[in-house]
């Protein structure tokens, strides 16, 4: 602020009444306060930073440690994921590809009802009816996730053995597609936001061309909110990888490379609870394999949210 | 585009119809399967659950015997660990926002802190939890104490609280600011006197919403090591020995309603399962309820506000 530099001038005069004394002392006093107080608020706002870098260093400090005694390569090359037994093998891909199906029944359940929920929610339904189910999603939206793992072991699958009898009490499809329930009411409102962000000159230009609200909503409004919407997928999915207790609870505890959704296996972050509930001492292989887990997870998400977040970007630029 | 003739368009006109009204019904059916699927679930739920809860069940520890197990340690440890939460999380919060909205010049270092902060909230919790892990219970020995589980909580609703009083202390006109320097107000004075007070009610609304989240959260309370069954509350917080206050509990071990409900819901055998959807009435009835007013909250400004 210049108000300093006033400061400075009038501390500078060698004789001076007192009264003025004080009053420059009394300013002097109100910026040391300032300043102090403008400190104060950056450090609280340091405060992301300081956690994100503190993330980054102690997932890879402790992943460097896993990965002294266990080789890139037999990490992503290795089909088993055993590191508790006598015998251990450390190869992530079991549980990636627990995390991927998982996550990819979820999206094949939330992006296509998403959409179309979305586009109706945008472009058909009434205002009345937007103003309800906004905050209605919403709502759902901050449903605790413990409570989205009940409904998968206890409502879900019984639901899917009446159609599969053979469906294990674990399995992925009963979680995959209450992932998908769970993160539909995320692609819906960020959909929506998306195509509501066209411009309604567009709109009235396809009307008047003679289009039906529907033609208008598939070949106007979609492809002019293409970016938005893939960021509202691929935010989406970054969710859904990262998404915990459902798959901890319903999903199963085994490592399994399969690409079978109707089968149990675990995912990385499953692996990490089921880790975490037992009592690994501190420093031992298995303790560090959950930050190795965690990283590739971080990276996973990281390189999801980035993207996403350069989509978003973009389609707010357009217009 | 070739010119219809009559003949021809009118059946296009009519497919068209057709496909849109085809639409309108497949575009709400998506819409009700996205919330009535919900609706069912929670029916289940409520079905299950709400004929368990009584006053026996909300004050009695957790047992082998399922009609006798209760959540008081849960719900008491939810409780010390908002309020750690909520002490650590919300100052924090509204100072980086309101660093980030008023005082911020544009930086590199602005802009790092930005990124930072939409990157933290896509991280997944139990990233959260990990850190947590490696750096509070282990770096520096904090154990796995409501102290811990208040700090990682507040850390992850960092972001919500960050963005959500940005939001609100952005919709306060400039005029309000100048007018105050106007008077010779200081930047500090100028904030708290007029920017603080008029958007009250929507940092209000965002710190609802974020301790909301924060008391549903479980991954990242499980991976500090929380444990699930737990038999006892922690040392009260006032005692009868001069200074009469203790910290005691910050240090103790504990439980929370969602690890509770975990604990029940990965128990094998039919018994627990009523156990864990009673508590999971509550947490729903709980975050729906602060979700609800956080929501009406903002309702009622948007009506009021007349800038």
């Amino acid at each position: 602020m210049d108000t300093s530099s006033v400061a400075e001038q009038e501390a500078i005069p060698i004789s001076k009444p007192d009264a003025i004394e004080e009053a420059a002392a009394r300013r002097r006093a109100r910026q040391r306060r300032e300043r102090v107080i403008e400190g104060g608020l950056f450090l609280a706002a340091l405060t992301s930073v300081a956690t994100t870098v503190t993330i980054i260093a102690v997932l890879l400090s402790e992943s460097i440690g896993f990965f002294k005694t266990v080789p890139l390569l037999d990490f992503f090359t290795d089909t088993l994921w055993t590191p508790l037994f006598a015998n251990p093998h450390y190869g992530i891909l079991p549980l990636l590809a627990g995390t991927l199906v998982t996550s990819a029944v979820g999206l094949l359940v939330a992006i296509p009802l998403g959409t179309v929920a979305a586009i109706y929610l945008s472009e058909f339904s009434s205002s009345r009816l937007r103003e309800i189910m906004k905050p209605t999603l919403e709502l759902l939206g901050a449903v605790p996730t413990v409570v989205y793992g009940y409904f998968a072991l206890l409502v879900v699958t019984p639901a899917l053995q009446r159609v599969w009898p053979d469906l294990p009490v674990f399995n992925m499809l009963g979680p995959g597609i209450v992932i998908g329930i769970m993160i539909m009411p995320f692609v819906i409102s960020l959909s929506e936001d998306a195509m509501r962000a066209v411009p309604m000159v567009l709109r009235e230009g396809s009307y008047a061309m003679g289009a039906t609200r529907l033609q208008t909503a598939w070949r106007v409004v979609v492809p002019a909110a293409t970016s938005g919407l893939v960021a509202a997928y691929v935010l989406g999915i970054s969710r859904a990888v990262g998404e915990t207790m459902v798959v901890a609870i319903a999903a199963g505890q085994n490592p399994n490379l399969t690409w079978n959704p109707l089968e149990p296996a675990a995912t990385i972050t499953a692996y990490i609870v089921q880790v975490a509930l037992g009592d690994l001492p501190h420093g031992s292989i298995g303790y560090q394999s959950i930050f190795a887990a965690g990283l590739v997870l971080a990276l996973m998400t990281f390189a999801f949210n980035i993207l996403g977040h350069v989509l978003r970007k973009r389609f707010r630029e357009v217009y | 585009m070739s010119t219809p003739s009559l003949p021809h368009s009118t059946p296009s006109i009519a497919r068209r119809k057709f496909a849109e009204a085809l639409f309108k019904i497949v575009g709400l059916g998506s819409l009700t399967v996205a919330v009535g699927t919900l609706a069912l679930l929670f029916g289940a739920l409520l079905y299950q659950g709400v004929g368990q809860i009584d006053w026996q069940f909300l004050m009695s520890y957790p047992s082998r015997h399922a009609a006798q197990a209760g959540i008081l340690p849960a719900w008491v440890g939810s409780t010390l660990i908002m309020l750690v939460t909520a002490v650590v999380g919300i100052p924090l919060g509204v100072a980086a926002a309101i660093y980030l909205e008023e005082y911020a010049r544009k930086t590199w270092m602005t802009e790092l802190i930005e990124v930072t902060v939409t990157n933290l909230a896509g991280v997944p919790s139990i990233i959260y939890g990990l850190l947590a892990l490696g750096l509070f219970v282990y770096i520096l020995g904090l154990g796995e104490s409501i102290l811990v589980a208040g700090l990682t909580l507040a850390l992850l609703i960092l972001p919500v609280v960050i963005v959500t009083t940005r939001e609100a202390i952005r919709a306060i006109p400039v005029e309000i600011r100048e007018a105050a320097y106007g008077l010779g107000a200081t930047k500090w004075q100028t904030v708290s006197h007029h920017v603080l007070p008029y958007s009250a009610a929507g940092i209000l609304t965002g710190i609802i919403l974020a301790l909301s989240r924060a008391i549903g959260e479980t991954a990242p309370i499980v991976t500090i090591g929380a444990l699930t069954f737990i038999a006892f509350l922690p040392p009260a917080p006032f005692t009868t020995q001069p200074p009469y206050i203790s910290f005691d509990w910050l240090l103790s071990p504990f439980t929370i309603m969602p690890i509770q409900m975990f604990g029940w819901v990965s128990r094998p055998g039919e018994d627990f399962a009523g156990n864990a959807a009673a508590a999971g009435v509550l947490l729903v009835g709980m975050t729906l309820t602060m979700n609800g007013l956080a929501i009406y909250l903002r309702y009622r400004m948007r009506k009021q506000v007349s800038w």
